[in-house]
């Protein structure tokens, strides 16, 4: 029986006047690679930032395992813990050097020891092919190099999920199959993860479900095979298509 | 009196200066900093208050408030001209350090918080372990010249007697007639000063600097 | 509140005290005005040695306080002949001191606008001092306007210590009205009011001009300090 881990409700979100996205509804299952596609300003980045909660949903809720994270009272910090995040523009702590950056949260949050936290942080490093740029500061690393220690950072807290906001649209073409990689060793690792993403050969080959989203909804959810080959909408035909035109011709030049 | 005499005298009020100048930049510097992180940080009726502060201490003459604090100041406690002129530039000091650590901490860029969140840190370890650290780089620059002002802002002490360059200067101008010698005499000393603080500032800056590949 | 009613009794006192300040403050800025766009020019455009000149200049001025320039001015230039009066001697004082910091606004600005407008310039025709002149001080100047803006609001409030060479400005009213009441917190006080309301017109002012001599479409975003 697949298990939940993250259960969305009847979420919803507006911004001044728009609405960004109403009563949407999701089920993430463990070990499932959900990839989310569609245009850009769809609302995708928005209802990531929702799931960890560093943007405030205007309705419905949100489950965390058993525990509804959207309940008053929660304690946000703590579930950040457990959702890890990786963001387009890397937001690597500029004054700290890889290790640093992936060290700190053991430390400051998980209260690790010194000597244990620097072990996990090479040892994350390692799993994502830095550690021997454990010394590097962001400014000195490429995109890519940033990218992974993003990852790293956001795995060493050991989340139950692992969220990914657009990871490759920030990076030089030569760079993104470095990331790419590092994420489909994850998937096939059995880690839980949403992927927002315009990558359509990763889409098509890592992820368990593709969900297409327009205008804040979701207009068709299911496998990629089912998606690419028989979608049931036009709309979905057209922009999976026109993408695939735009990158996934680059990578089947690969 | 001969001229080394002459110069030595003047020069002897380099630490009273100096003396002004350690105890000024630092008291503006914790009270400016606290300000700061209070208005960037502490919501919209802080916010205003601050500003409030800042637009009332940075509009008026530092020797007006000079002046004003002193005189407050000494009705209160019994301290030395001294240590009360310090203070009071200190103070005055605040309000522009507090603006210096503000653009510092608005520079750093708003994602830099957001990102230390997504890993589980609370608002307040983000600002002190990662908006923070970065922020003190930005500012270095403009408290460099800010250390430069107060050096010569001293020069405003004279007139609550305190013995600190200029006041010998005058006194010993006074009392030789030798006045063109006395004020270039200070001035030369004062430039050295800010010279050399505006050096070592400079120096620190490139100690601090984040490695980075250009 | 005590210095509101000393602000009442002082008030001609004030007005007039007040007026001196912005006197001093009007000519400070236009000779520092002069001065120092001739001296960035000089920095930017000059053969090496006068801008090497140009350069100590500012460096003397803004490395040295305001009093000690003002001293020198009023107490050191008689010994070589030179006499002059508390009030030139603080219009001096000011303007030189001000051309120091206001050079490097303009040399900012002008360094900004200058490389690419100057070959344009050249490229229809034009000399080097007719480029500078109708091209880019023109834009240099407008662009200089937020970051310049801090110069008069600084210079008025650097005004205030020529009240130590008995120049009759609003700080040495507020000095007179101490003695008179013994109370020099509400005179210092009232006084301050005073320069706020002066500041805070003189921002307005400044903010309006910028409004007018705006080139549209041309938006170089200088913070002011």
């Amino acid at each position: 029986m697949p298990k939940p881990i993250l259960t969305i409700k009847n979420l919803s979100k507006k911004y001044g006047g728009n609405v960004i996205f109403q009563d949407l509804s999701l089920t993430v299952n463990e070990g499932d690679t959900i990839v989310i596609i569609g245009p850009s300003g769809t609302g995708k980045s928005t209802l990531l930032r929702c799931l960890n909660l560093l943007t405030k949903p205007d309705g419905g809720q949100i489950w965390l395992d058993d525990q509804e994270i959207t309940a008053k009272g929660t304690d946000e910090d703590h579930v950040r813990q457990h959702i890890g995040m990786v963001f387009q523009n890397f937001l690597l702590f500029n004054h700290l050097t890889a290790l640093e950056n992936v060290k700190l949260g053991l430390v400051r949050v998980k209260h690790m020891p010194e000597k244990e936290a620097e072990t996990k942080a090479l040892e994350e490093l390692a799993r994502v092919g830095l550690a021997d740029r454990a010394g590097h500061y962001p400014g000195q690393l490429s995109g890519g190099q940033q990218q992974r220690v993003g990852i790293a950072r956001a795995l060493a807290m050991d989340p139950r999920v692992m969220l990914f906001d657009e990871p490759t649209s920030a990076l030089d073409p030569e760079l993104i199959g470095e990331v790419l990689e590092v994420m489909r060793k994850l998937a096939l690792e059995g880690m839980t993860m949403v992927v927002v993403t315009h990558e359509m050969g990763f889409a098509r080959e890592v992820a368990d479900r593709i969900i297409f989203m327009e205008k804040g909804s979701i207009v068709e959810e299911g496998s990629p095979d089912a998606l690419f080959y028989h979608p049931k909408f036009e709309r979905t035909r057209e922009f999976l298509w026109k993408i695939t035109e735009l990158y996934g011709k680059k990578e089947a030049q690969a | 009196m001969n001229f080394g005499q002459f110069i030595s005298y003047i020069a002897s009020g380099t630490v009273y200066t100096v003396g002004v100048t350690l105890v000024a930049l630092p008291s503006g510097l914790l009270i400016g900093t606290i300000l700061a992180l209070l208005y960037v940080y502490g919501g919209k009726t802080a916010a205003r208050l601050m500003n409030l502060y800042s637009t009332i201490f940075r509009g008026v003459p530092p020797i007006v408030l000079l002046f004003i604090l002193f005189f407050a100041v000494s009705k209160g406690i019994n301290l030395s001209a001294f240590w009360a002129g310090s203070f009071s530039l200190g103070i005055v000091s605040s309000a522009y350090q507090m603006e210096i650590v503000r653009g510092a901490l608005l520079s750093v860029s708003g994602d830099q918080l957001m990102a230390a969140r997504a890993i589980g840190l609370s608002r307040l370890q983000a600002i002190r372990y990662v908006v923070l650290p970065q922020a003190i780089r930005l500012a270095i620059p403009p408290w460099s010249n800010e250390a430069a002002i107060i050096i010569k802002d001293s020069s405003l002490v004279y007139a609550l007697g305190v013995p600190e360059i200029l006041r010998r200067a005058q006194l010993i101008g006074a009392s030789s007639q030798k006045y063109l010698l006395a004020y270039l005499s200070a001035a030369v000393i004062y430039f050295l000063l800010v010279f050399a603080t505006s050096h070592l500032l400079s120096l620190l800056e490139k100690r601090l600097a984040i490695p980075s590949n250009p | 509140m005590e210095w509101l009613q000393l602000l009442q009794r002082f008030f001609s006192d004030f007005v007039r005290g007040a007026g001196v300040t912005l006197e001093l403050t009007a000519v400070g800025l236009t000779l520092g005005f002069v001065l120092g766009l001739v001296l960035a020019l000089a920095k930017i455009y000059a053969p090496r040695w006068l801008s090497a000149i140009a350069t100590a200049y500012i460096e003397v001025f803004r490395g040295t306080p305001l009093l000690v320039q003002l001293f020198l001015i009023y107490y050191g230039l008689p010994s070589l002949g030179i006499t002059l009066s508390q009030t030139l001697s603080a219009y001096l004082a000011l303007g030189l001191n001000s051309a120091a910091y206001q050079a490097e606004y303009l040399r900012g600005a002008i360094q900004a606008i200058g490389p690419s407008q100057m070959m344009a310039g050249r490229s229809i025709g034009l000399s080097r001092w007719q480029t500078i002149r109708f091209i880019i001080l023109p834009q240099a100047l407008r662009l200089a306007l937020p970051s310049w803006s801090n110069e008069p609001i600084s210079l008025l409030k650097t005004t205030a210590v020529v009240f130590l060479i008995a120049v009759q400005d609003l700080m040495a009213k507020a000095k007179r009205a101490a003695t008179i009441t013994y109370n020099p917190i509400a005179s210092y006080l009232a006084v301050a009011a005073v320069y706020l309301l002066m500041v805070f017109a003189l921002n307005a002012l400044l903010k309006w001009l910028e409004r007018k001599t705006k080139i549209p479409g041309f938006d170089i975003d200088v913070k002011r300090v």
